[in-house]
C-alpha cells in the first residue's frame, strides 16, 4: 500500500479532496448539511422573507423593508401581546420550577410504588395538548365548570365564575392551565438530575451536622444547577412560543386579555389573510427566543467545579 | 474521645435480619477495625453506629449516651466514605470546614482549624481547588481532613482505601495508623481487607452472616482462631485446611482422609467426637522433612517462594523463605512447625485446644 496509491489519487481534484482529512469531512457532513439547509433554513428563511413584504393569501407580496414592523410597533395588539407573552411565560415558568422542584424532591423520597406514582406524574404530558386543552375549556366553562359548582355547593360562592370572560381570570386560567401541562417535563428532568447525586453526600453533611434545610440549600441546590438551567431553558422556550392551548381555551379573548404572540401572528396571516404581518410578528419573537437562549448559555455555563483536570 | 458499646444490635431490611445481636465494646482511644466478606454486616454495623440507618432492637452507646433515636449530627462523630463523599461543588477548603460553615462559625475560626488538619494531611496547598482536580490518595486526604476538623468522640472510616491503587493503599494505611497515634480518638473503620485490619488494628472484630466471629488483637486472632472461618480469614495465603481423624493409637498425630499423616505436636487433652480438620499456615511448613508436597506452581515473589501443590491429592499453599527450584510434578519433602498448628472439630467448626 502507500505511496503508490497516494500519488495516484493525488492527480484528480475527487483524488485530493477524499485524500486529505477535511475534504473526505465535508463530503460525508454534505446529506445532513442538505437535510437541515431544507427543512430548517428554507422555511426560517422564507418566514423572515415574508415578513418584509406585503404578502397576502392570494395575492405574492412585495418587498416593503421594515414597513411591517414599524406599523406593529405602533398596533395596540401586538404591543398586548408581547406583554401577554412575557406575563405568560414568566408567572408559568417561575410556578412550574417551583412545583415541578417540589414535586421531583417527594418522588426522590423513599415511597411505596414509586414508579406507578412516576408514571401518573407524566401523564399530563403525555396526553395530547388538544385534548387535555378541551378538558380545562370544560373545566373553565362559564356555566357548567366544575370548580365553580363545587364551591357553590360549599357555599363559598353564589353565581358561577366567569373564568374565561373576565380578562383576569382568563389569564389566570390559562395559566394554570399551561402550569398543568408543563409540570411532568420540569419534574421528571429534576427527579432525574436529583438521583445523579451520590446519596453519600447528603448523609456526609448530616454527619457533619447539617439540617435538611441546610442539606438543600448547601448540597442539593448547588449541584442540580445545571440541570436546572438546561430544563428551564427548554421550559420558557415551550412556554414563550405556546399556541395550541391558548387557542383552543380561549383564541385570544376576551378582548385580546390572553392573545400570545403565536396566537395572534397565526390570527392575522391566517384567517386575517395578511401573511406577512403574521410572520412578521412570528419573527419578532426570535430576538426573546435568542435572548433566553443566550441567558442560559453564558449565565448558567459549567461551573468550574464541573470542569476536571486543569487549575 | 468516647466509648462505644453495642448491646445486642440487631437490624433488619423489611423482613431480612442482617445483623443477629451482636455485642461488643470498644475501649477510649482505641483502633478497631470490623472486617469480614462482603454481606457480612460490618458495613451496616458502621452506618448503625453513624445513625444513618435505624437500629431494629439492642442498644448503641457513645460513651455513657444510648443513641439509638440520635440524629447523626448530634452524635459527634466523623465519618470517611469509601466514595469519599466530598462536596464537588466546594473547594478542599470549604469541605474541610464544611461542618464549621454549618454551624456559622467565623470564617477567622474556620481557617485556624482547617490550616493545622491540612498541614497533617499535607494539603496546604491544595485547598483552593475543587475535588475534581485531585488525585485519588489526595482526595481521600481531604475526606480524612473533614473527619479531623470536626474534632469527634468517634472517627468512622467505611472501606475508604478500596479505591486506591495496591501502592498507594499501603501508604495510606500507615498514614491512617499514624493519624490515629498523633490523635489518639476512638476509631472503628471498615474493611474487607484482612491485611488492613492486621496491620493496623488494636483489636479486629471478625464478623461474617450478621454474627461476631471472634473478637481479639491481630495476632491472637492469627495464632488462635476461635473457628475454621477465622482460621480461613486471617492470614495470606490463606490456612491449608485437611479433614481426617486423630489418630486412635497416637493422639498427637493427626491422619488427613487421603491417609496423609500430620503432626500435631503434643497429646491432646480431648480428642474430637467425630472428624476433625487440620489447619495449616502456609508459613508453617519448612523444607526439608518428610511430608511430601506434589509440586504444582511455583511461584517466586523474591523475599519468598510459594509452593502450590498436592499433599495426597488436597491443595495445599506452602510459602518458604527458601529459593525454591522445584519443576510441576516434583516432590519436595518439608516439615511442619508444630507450634503453629490448628485443629478444628469438624462438626462445630471449633477450634480443638492442642
Amino acid at each position: 500500500m502507500g505511496k503508490a496509491t497516494t500519488s495516484a489519487r493525488n492527480g484528480t481534484f475527487l483524488g485530493r479532496l477524499t485524500g486529505s482529512k477535511n475534504g473526505l469531512g465535508l463530503i460525508f457532513m454534505l446529506p445532513a448539511a442538505t437535510f437541515l439547509l431544507c427543512f430548517l433554513t428554507y422555511p426560517l428563511g422564507l418566514g423572515v422573507w415574508l415578513g418584509f413584504t406585503d404578502t397576502r393569501i392570494g395575492r405574492a407580496g412585495e418587498f416593503i423593508g421594515l414597513e411591517n414592523y414599524i406599523w406593529l410597533l405602533d398596533d395596540p395588539v401586538f404591543r398586548l401581546s408581547v406583554f401577554n407573552t412575557i406575563l405568560y411565560t414568566s408567572v408559568a415558568s417561575v410556578l412550574k420550577f417551583g412545583l415541578g422542584l417540589w414535586l421531583a424532591l417527594l418522588l426522590n423520597e423513599k415511597l411505596p410504588m414509586k414508579s406507578l406514582f412516576r408514571a401518573i406524574i407524566l401523564l399530563p404530558w403525555v396526553v395530547p395538548t388538544v385534548l387535555s386543552a378541551l378538558a380545562f375549556w370544560w373545566i373553565f366553562d362559564s356555566q357548567f365548570s366544575i370548580i365553580s359548582w363545587i364551591l357553590m355547593k360549599w357555599g363559598w360562592i353564589d353565581t358561577p365564575i366567569n373564568f374565561l370572560g373576565d380578562p383576569t381570570n382568563a389569564r389566570a386560567a390559562v395559566i394554570a392551565a399551561n402550569v398543568w401541562r408543563g409540570i411532568p417535563f420540569v419534574a421528571i428532568s429534576l427527579l432525574a438530575g436529583l438521583q445523579t447525586i451520590p446519596a453519600s453526600l447528603n448523609e456526609a453533611a448530616a454527619l457533619d451536622g447539617a439540617t435538611s434545610w441546610q442539606r438543600f440549600r448547601r448540597i442539593t441546590l448547588p449541584l442540580l444547577t445545571p440541570i436546572i438551567a438546561v430544563v428551564m431553558t427548554f421550559s420558557v422556550l415551550f412556554t414563550f412560543t405556546d399556541f395550541q392551548l391558548i387557542y383552543v381555551l380561549t383564541r385570544g379573548g376576551p378582548v385580546n386579555a390572553t392573545h400570545l404572540m403565536a396566537t395572534l401572528s397565526f390570527q392575522r396571516a391566517i384567517p386575517g389573510g395578511q401573511l406577512g404581518e403574521g410572520a412578521a410578528i412570528a419573527v419578532a419573537m426570535i430576538p426573546f427566543l435568542l435572548a433566553a437562549i443566550l441567558f442560559s448559555f453564558f449565565g448558567l455555563q459549567r461551573r468550574k467545579w464541573q470542569q476536571g483536570g486543569a487549575d | 474521645m468516647a466509648t462505644v458499646g453495642f448491646r445486642n444490635v440487631r437490624k433488619a431490611f423489611g423482613s431480612v435480619e442482617v445483623l443477629h445481636g451482636v455485642s461488643f465494646d470498644i475501649e477510649e482511644g482505641e483502633f478497631v477495625v470490623l472486617v469480614g466478606p462482603s454481606g457480612c454486616g460490618k458495613s451496616t454495623l458502621l452506618r448503625l453506629l453513624a445513625g444513618l440507618e435505624h437500629i431494629s432492637s439492642g442498644d448503641i452507646l457513645i460513651g455513657e449516651r444510648v443513641v439509638n433515636d440520635m440524629p447523626p449530627k448530634e452524635r459527634d462523630i466523623a465519618m470517611v466514605f469509601q466514595n469519599y463523599a466530598l462536596y464537588p461543588h466546594l473547594t478542599v477548603g470549604e469541605n474541610m470546614g464544611f461542618s464549621l460553615t454549618l454551624a456559622n462559625r467565623p470564617k477567622s475560626e474556620i481557617a485556624e482549624k482547617v490550616g493545622p488538619a491540612a498541614e497533617i494531611l499535607g494539603l496546604s496547598n491544595l485547598l483552593d481547588r475543587y475535588p475534581r482536580q485531585l488525585s485519588g490518595g489526595q482526595r481521600q486526604r481531604v475526606a480524612m481532613g473533614r473527619a479531623i476538623v470536626r474534632d469527634p468522640q468517634v472517627f468512622l472510616f467505611d472501606e475508604p482505601l478500596s479505591n486506591l491503587d495496591a501502592k498507594l493503599r499501603v501508604s495510606m494505611r500507615a498514614e491512617v495508623k499514624n493519624l490515629h497515634q498523633r490523635l489518639k480518638t476512638t476509631t472503628v473503620y471498615v474493611t474487607h481487607d484482612q491485611i488492613e485490619a492486621m496491620t493496623m488494628a488494636d483489636r479486629i472484630v471478625v464478623m461474617q452472616d450478621g454474627i461476631v466471629e471472634q473478637i481479639g488483637a491481630p495476632l491472637e486472632l492469627y495464632d488462635s482462631p476461635a473457628n475454621l472461618f477465622v482460621a480461613g480469614f486471617i492470614g495470606s495465603p490463606a490456612m491449608n485446611m485437611l479433614s481426617g481423624r486423630i489418630d486412635p493409637d497416637n493422639s498427637s498425630r493427626f491422619i488427613s482422609k487421603e491417609g496423609v499423616a500430620l503432626p500435631i505436636g503434643r497429646p491432646l487433652v480431648e480428642t474430637p467426637k467425630g472428624g476433625a480438620i487440620y489447619g495449616l499456615r502456609p508459613e508453617a511448613m519448612r523444607l526439608g522433612g518428610d511430608v511430601r508436597l506434589k509440586v504444582e506452581v511455583v511461584e517466586p515473589t523474591g523475599s519468598e517462594t510459594h509452593v502450590i501443590g498436592r499433599l495426597g491429592g488436597v491443595e495445599v499453599v506452602g510459602v518458604f523463605r527458601d529459593r525454591i527450584e522445584a519443576r510441576p510434578g516434583d516432590e519436595i519433602g518439608f516439615s511442619i512447625d508444630t507450634t503453629a498448628t490448628h485443629l478444628f472439630d469438624a462438626a462445630s467448626g471449633k477450634r480443638v485446644s492442642i
